[in-house]
């Protein structure tokens, strides 16, 4: 009898498992097609963009077909769907490199920025949501609220280049765009590809206080949106527990408050709460984007954008499936962790 | 005895409505009630309904031509005789280029749902009325959409298709739509198994009659709710478009560029920049709000 359960719990599990790939391979399919149908829907002959205008018609017809641009759509698509299984994205037209290559400098400091931003978003918002949920309607709440609404109102390329007129510009706290000082540039050896932990590694300490002078303006204002979000979600998921009857029963049991608040309504909503941080850290990823316009971030935001605005098709196409990817396993991770976790989703 | 404005409250919200009318306005006022009774959500109804104002009488209200340049104006700070708000690099003035700008702010996001809330509430109603492999495919179509990130999506389309409003427009319809999708599939679980569907079923209403009828007028409040919050969020892509120079193309004094045009003389000349995007900022905080109280108006379960 026990043997029979365990064979079909493991049954479900091989199941749950099963369907979690398919989504994942369905969802990558999916974003394979967009970018495909966006690169060929371009105004761009891509074969004119290779040779330049004054190509002869048998060069041009020689071009095209050894890019495959003779063959059936469908051929095409299998082809592209090899080559971005293989790593290969082409070659970006701006750069010279292949577009891997690119990404590969670029994503790390992306990924410095968004992680740095989430961490400033977990250590406020979540205890500031935590505090105006047991402070219900008082004037912390309408802090928290208020600080909640105008992160989902204010253009973030217009707060950074507020945080720079008035940090850099006239207080002088912040270093200005860009990731280092260029005396410093290249001083230490990239391990992870985070400045600030390579810095440290190699124990350069006038490196590391650069790159932190250059990231903390804009982490400060990521990481603004990462704390509206995170305490407004926090705040109504302690709101909801806080009303229920186990924690009146607590209470009545004279339980101290702390305990009441952290150990019974917190350690209910810390399952939800990790999802929403995953979730949280995805819309950085793209959110950085702007943000790294404004700080000439040399991230993969100021290499997209950089490849839009003169139309280079592959290192676009490249750079928006390895955010879309980042971003699907990100939220696939997040439903995984949510099952895991939470012992009635299983 | 009972005095006019009295006697229209009584008949207003009277228990025993004798009228079918009597009754819906009776809703109503106790709804605007209940919104009138949060003063941030009236404050972003009446600045939305300025901003509409405002936009509507441009020409008649704007001091000056937002495309004419006087290079002898150029650059003077807010205040000055005749430039409220000043004037940008080329000496237009901001204040005129704000107004005009409104207009293409409000169409682009009004464009956006009247594009998107149609095809969300059919895709969803459809999935959760006809359930079984339509629901199935439906629904795994939106999930795969609902997994990508949105901006840099829109960016790629706005590439593909060329800087442009209208191209703005598809791009953002284009990554809006699948969270109406889910809402709307959302309510129709809810609402299929209601009493009054069998009864209609019963009397012989066709599938098409039920859900077209019934189910998708009642999934309208909901979705409607949502498309006001989700304005500002279609305002700040608007304006991030415009600020990497994908949406509206200059001269045209869209907010988004207003700032980006901006930014070259931020040190010098912070009001370029400044208040183009408080403008951006205005705006969508007022949307938010007014979503905020049509929600708590529309649907009390979320209140708190």
């Amino acid at each position: 009898m026990r043997k029979l359960s365990a064979n079909s719990a493991s049954v479900r599990w091989t199941l749950r498992l099963a369907r979690w790939v398919v989504t994942l391979v369905i969802t990558f399919a999916g974003l394979l097609a967009v970018t495909f149908v966006i690169g060929r829907k371009i105004p761009i002959d891509p074969v004119l963009a290779i040779l330049g205008d004054r190509a002869s018609a048998t060069a041009y017809a020689a071009a095209r077909l050894q890019l495959g641009l003779d063959r059936p759509l469908t051929v095409q698509f299998l082809i592209y769907v090899r080559d971005v299984l293989h790593g290969d994205f082409g070659m970006s037209l701006l750069t010279a490199h292949p577009v891997i290559e690119d990404i590969q400098r670029v994503f790390p400091a992306t990924i410095e920025l968004a992680t740095l931003s989430t961490m400033i978003g977990v250590l406020i918002g979540v205890p500031l949501g935590v505090i105006a949920a047991v402070r219900h309607n008082r004037w912390i709440d309408h802090v928290a609220r208020f600080i909640g609404l105008v992160g989902s109102s204010v253009p973030v390329f217009w707060l950074g280049l507020m945080g720079l007129l008035l940090f850099y510009a006239k207080l002088h706290w912040v270093a200005g765009p860009g990731r280092i000082d260029p005396v410093f540039d290249g001083m230490v050896d990239t391990h992870t590809g985070s400045l600030l932990v390579d810095s440290l590694i190699a124990g350069e300490w006038d490196v590391f206080f650069n790159a932190f002078s250059h990231i903390a303006l804009p982490a400060a204002i990521l990481g603004y949106y990462s704390v509206a979000y995170l305490s407004r979600m926090t705040r109504s998921f302690m709101l909801d527990q806080l009303s229920q009857e186990y924690i009146t029963t607590a209470r009545a049991k004279g339980l101290p408050e702390h305990r009441v608040i952290w150990r019974h309504a917190f350690g209910n909503i810390a399952v939800p709460l990790l999802t929403v941080i995953a979730l949280t850290y995805s819309y950085l990823l793209e959110g950085s984007v702007l943000t790294e316009i404004v700080f000439a971030w040399p991230g993969i935001g100021s290499y997209l954008t950089g490849a839009l605005l003169n139309a280079d098709m592959n290192a676009v196409l490249g750079s928006t499936l390895v955010i879309g990817v980042t971003f699907i396993a990100l939220n696939l991770l997040t439903d995984a962790l949510y099952r895991v976790f939470d012992p009635r989703a299983r | 005895m009972n005095t006019g404005p009295r006697r229209w409250k009584d008949w207003l919200l009277s228990d025993t409505p004798a009228s079918r009318r009597q009754a819906a306005l009776g809703l109503a006022y106790r709804r605007w009630r209940r919104f009138a009774g949060n003063p941030l959500s009236v404050f972003g109804f009446v600045i939305l309904a300025l901003l509409i104002i405002v936009a509507a009488s441009g020409p008649l209200i704007a001091p000056h031509d937002p495309l004419q340049q006087v290079l002898s104006d150029r650059l003077l700070p807010p205040g000055s005789p005749s430039h409220w708000f000043g004037t940008d690099q080329l000496g237009r003035d901001i204040l005129s280029r704000l107004i005009y700008g409104s207009r293409l702010t409000l169409s682009i996001a009004i464009l956006v749902v009247v594009i998107v809330v149609p095809i969300g509430l059919l895709i969803g109603t459809t999935a959760g009325f006809f359930g079984g492999w339509v629901d199935n495919v439906l629904m795994r179509i939106t999930d795969v959409a609902l997994a990508f990130p949105k901006i840099v999506l829109a960016l790629a389309f706005a590439a593909a298709l060329g800087p442009g409003v209208i191209n703005a427009v598809i791009a953002i319809s284009i990554t809006a739509w699948p969270a109406y999708a889910r809402l709307a599939r959302a309510e129709t679980l809810r609402l299929v198994q209601a009493d009054f569907i069998h009864v209609a079923r019963l009397q012989g209403a066709s599938q098409m009659r039920i859900l077209l009828r019934y189910i998708v007028p009642l999934c309208t409040s909901s979705v409607i709710v949502r498309a006001t919050l989700d304005m500002a969020g279609i305002i700040l892509t608007v304006a991030g478009l415009g600020f990497l120079g994908l949406g509206a193309q200059p001269p045209s004094p869209e907010w988004g560029f207003m700032v980006a045009s901006g930014r070259n003389v931020l040190l010098d000349s912070w009001w370029v920049a400044t208040i183009p995007g408080f403008a951006i900022l205005l705006v969508s905080l007022a949307f938010n709000l007014l979503g905020d109280g049509l929600r708590d108006v529309f649907d009390p379960r979320h209140g708190g």
